[in-house]
């Protein structure tokens, strides 16, 4: 008992550190204004753009950038954990509303304000989807247009999973058109690239504003049969922005029709291309386009990578320690009541089974977006480790140690914290090593919720292609496991008894 | 003392004990010997409460052993058994006192009590500070026997106590006991499968064999009228047992 005290307390502890340090304040609650983006680059300038605007009237704003895709965006945006996003006409109509029947920019602004959001009017440039192969591919194939397409029931097609559900996207596409193509996987739209470069598919859905499409020579089939909506740029906020910040919604109104459709591609390119940081370039577009000077706030290497550790800590802490606390009792409950111990066991057993993409994407409806939807999966995850060493510990107690305790005349109470305890220990101990390894790695993905950590430059690194960025988040994060496992080691010194850690005398 | 009345005990399919009746006499030796799944060591688990009865009771000290009071009677009992009891995380020392601190003694009284206990059992008093794996098998028996007898318990159980021993290690080892429970006048109840311990230290010996008492009484009796076939053929068994009587110096 005195060791599970101990362990406790010095998980608080730390985590009270973590906390109160932590150099980053997504998760404070003081009144800010939030501004979201999707996981792509053009949203993610758009971001930064809106970023800068909302800075240049004197309010706090905080990015929350590469939240994820439309519904996660939406979802935070109704709930009020963002108050700004960049979204666009075509995706509000066949996706956000798609079934309501809303189609002019008219039926969608009357649409939006029964859910309490305000939308400006278009930025200028209209990015729609296009259907884009490699330029040789298609010259040696003859292809022009999409119906062309028809012609070669071979081709592999490799979609953006939005895609592959929108109400404009792959399922109408193939109705409309009448293709054939049976092999059609959705992925990744930044892994789609590499896929179409390497042959493995030929055809992806892509974004006509897309700097790529020049860096890897594609050609955009001709939509001849005119089936994308158009995709213009507007900002979505939320109603109430217009009493609480009033002169919030006065700046976003400035960049209507500022943002042709060759800027945003020259912004696209220098930004996945040129490695220009986004904040740099939403910098650049507001001094030029709307002589508005702003301070680009670019982090160094080095401050991004304290951010990041900050947040990741402040995930693994919080979630494992939980995890701890509760996990101890319900293996010792577990071993002293067999028949809930099958169901604990059970239980915890299902929840490990279930994709960690998927338990993070459960928690959005019920806990919305960043630290503590992922917070939650995270503990989850790091039940069954723990519970199950808890319980074995038990089992492996030799029945003579179990007897000789209580014919000693100890109470259950007392077995428990004298004997028993001390001598799982160093089972325990082991659990909680292997949740903590498993806790760090699987924090990784909490960055597709918004929580931040080293995911977020993982995830960004995949978004620009740029494997120095991928390693920026990939090495700590293994550095950081290795730590955990290394420090959990070393407390066996003071939680595992002497007497158990002795090699027997020969 | 401790009266046994009517006790069945039945694990799955076997009955190890079938309505024993068995009295204990106070301040003297009594060994249960028979063969191994013969019910010995049930007796001794029923009586500290290791295992319930199926039928019947068992009184110690005119309380009957039942799970509401036990805690309180285990006080009162030492138990010893073949090897493995003691708890591998404790140093000897904090073995034998567990019981006694949780009980609140003070760290002298406790202290005390030990180097008595060590000088009782001959227990280096050096070796108290060692943990059990870094004793020798006869060492931690005597180990075991000071936790057994830290509160001054009113009777000892003792389940095979030498059993898992060398034969040199387990010869001294018997002397010890036998001046121990000698010394101490206590009521002792021992298990053993072996006849020339059961001589060795028995006042009283009792003859179990498939759950029942087949007979009870000294060895002389048992080799003048035995009960029947088997309590001779059992006897005999065991290489001279009577050798062993002989170097007695009773």
């Amino acid at each position: 008992m005195k060791t599970y005290l101990i362990i406790i307390i010095h998980l608080f502890v730390c985590n009270i550190f973590i906390a109160i340090f932590l150099p980053h304040a997504v998760y404070s609650s003081t009144p800010e204004i939030k501004i979201g983006s999707k996981k792509f680059t053009e949203s993610v300038i758009l971001g930064e753009i809106v970023t800068h605007l909302v800075k240049s009237t004197g309010e706090q704003p905080i990015h929350l950038r590469e939240l994820g895709g439309t519904r996660v965006l939406w979802n935070a945006l109704i709930r009020g954990e963002i108050d700004i996003y960049p979204e666009y006409t075509g995706t509000i109509s066949e996706e956000i509303l798609a079934g309501e029947g809303v189609h002019s920019k008219e039926d969608i602004r009357q649409a939006l304000i029964k859910y309490g959001i305000m939308m400006t009017k278009a930025l200028g440039f209209n990015n729609t989807y296009a259907i884009g192969m490699k330029e040789e591919v298609a010259e040696r194939l003859k292809i022009q247009k999409i119906s062309d397409l028809r012609q070669h029931p071979g081709l592999k097609f490799g979609f953006g999973n939005e895609f592959m559900a929108r109400g404009d996207g792959w399922p109408i596409l193939r109705k409309n058109y009448n293709l054939p193509q049976q092999d059609v996987r959705g992925l990744d739209h930044d892994l789609a690239y590499r896929g179409l470069e390497k042959g493995t598919i030929h055809a992806i859905d892509i974004y006509s504003t897309d700097a790529k499409i020049q860096y890897y020579e594609l050609r955009i089939l001709e939509d001849d049969l005119g089936h994308f909506p158009a995709y213009n740029s507007v900002i979505l906020y939320r109603s109430d922005l217009e009493k609480r910040a009033p002169h919030v919604v006065t700046v976003l109104k400035k960049l209507e029709g500022k943002i042709s459709e060759s800027e945003m591609i020259n912004m696209n390119s220098s930004a996945s291309l040129e490695m220009v940081p986004e904040g740099q370039i939403a910098s650049d577009f507001l001094s030029g386009s709307l002589s508005l000077e702003t301070e680009s706030y670019e982090e160094t290497v080095a401050g991004r990578l304290l951010r990041h550790t900050g947040e990741h800590l402040f995930l693994v802490a919080i979630s494992l320690s939980a995890s701890i606390i509760v996990s101890i009792p319900l293996g010792i409950l577990s071993a002293k009541m067999p028949g809930l111990g099958q169901v604990i066991l059970g239980t915890v057993g299902i929840i490990q089974t279930i994709p960690s993409l998927a338990l993070l994407v459960f928690m959005i409806p019920l806990l919305g977006i960043g630290g503590p939807p992922a917070i939650t999966a995270l503990f989850l995850y790091s039940l069954l480790p723990i519970v199950r060493n808890t319980y074995t510990g038990f089992q492996d107690i030799r029945p003579q140690i179990r007897e000789s305790a209580e014919a000693l005349g100890l109470p259950p109470g007392a077995r428990l914290r004298l004997v028993e305890l001390p001598m799982v220990s160093r089972s325990i101990l082991a659990g909680i090593k292997t949740s903590a390894v498993i806790n760090v790695g699987t924090a990784t993905l909490g960055a597709l919720i918004g929580a931040g950590g080293y995911g977020q430059l993982i995830l960004t690194g995949i978004r620009l292609d740029n494997i120095s960025l991928i390693l920026q988040g990939a090495v700590p994060a293994a550095i950081l496991a290795l730590i955990a496992q290394v420090c959990f080691e070393a407390m066996e010194r003071f939680f595992v008894p002497k007497g158990l850690r002795l090699k027997p005398a020969s | 003392m401790i009266d046994i009345q009517g006790v069945s005990k039945v694990y799955g399919q076997t009955t190890a004990l079938h309505s024993i009746d068995l009295t204990i006499p106070a301040s003297q030796t009594t060994v249960l010997i028979g063969q191994s799944g013969c019910g010995k060591s049930t007796i001794l688990r029923l009586i500290i409460g290791l295992v319930q009865a199926d039928s019947g009771s068992v009184y110690f000290e005119g309380t009957r052993v039942t799970p509401e009071v036990v805690i309180s009677l285990r006080r009162k009992m030492g138990y010893v058994i073949q090897e493995g009891g003691l708890f591998p995380h404790l140093t000897a020392y904090d073995n034998v006192a567990l019981m006694a601190r949780y009980l609140g003694w003070s760290d002298e009284r406790i202290k005390e009590r030990l180097d008595e206990l060590a000088e009782l059992t001959h227990f280096p008093s050096e070796g108290l500070e060692r943990f059990p794996v870094q004793l020798s098998g006869g060492q931690q028996q005597r180990v075991s026997l000071m936790r057994a007898l830290m509160l001054d318990p009113d009777v000892l159980l003792l389940d095979e106590p030498l059993g898992a021993l060398d034969p040199m290690i387990r010869a001294d080892l018997q002397v010890d006991l036998k001046r121990i429970f000698q010394a101490l006048g206590k009521t002792v109840i021992l298990v053993t499968h072996d006849i020339a311990e059961a001589c060795f230290f028995g006042d009283i010996i009792t003859l179990l064999r498939d759950g029942r008492v087949l007979q009870k009484g000294t060895l002389d009796e048992f080799i003048q009228s035995p009960a029947d076939a088997f309590v001779t053929r059992f006897i005999n068994a065991q290489r001279s047992p009577l050798d062993v009587m002989g170097k007695d110096s009773r």
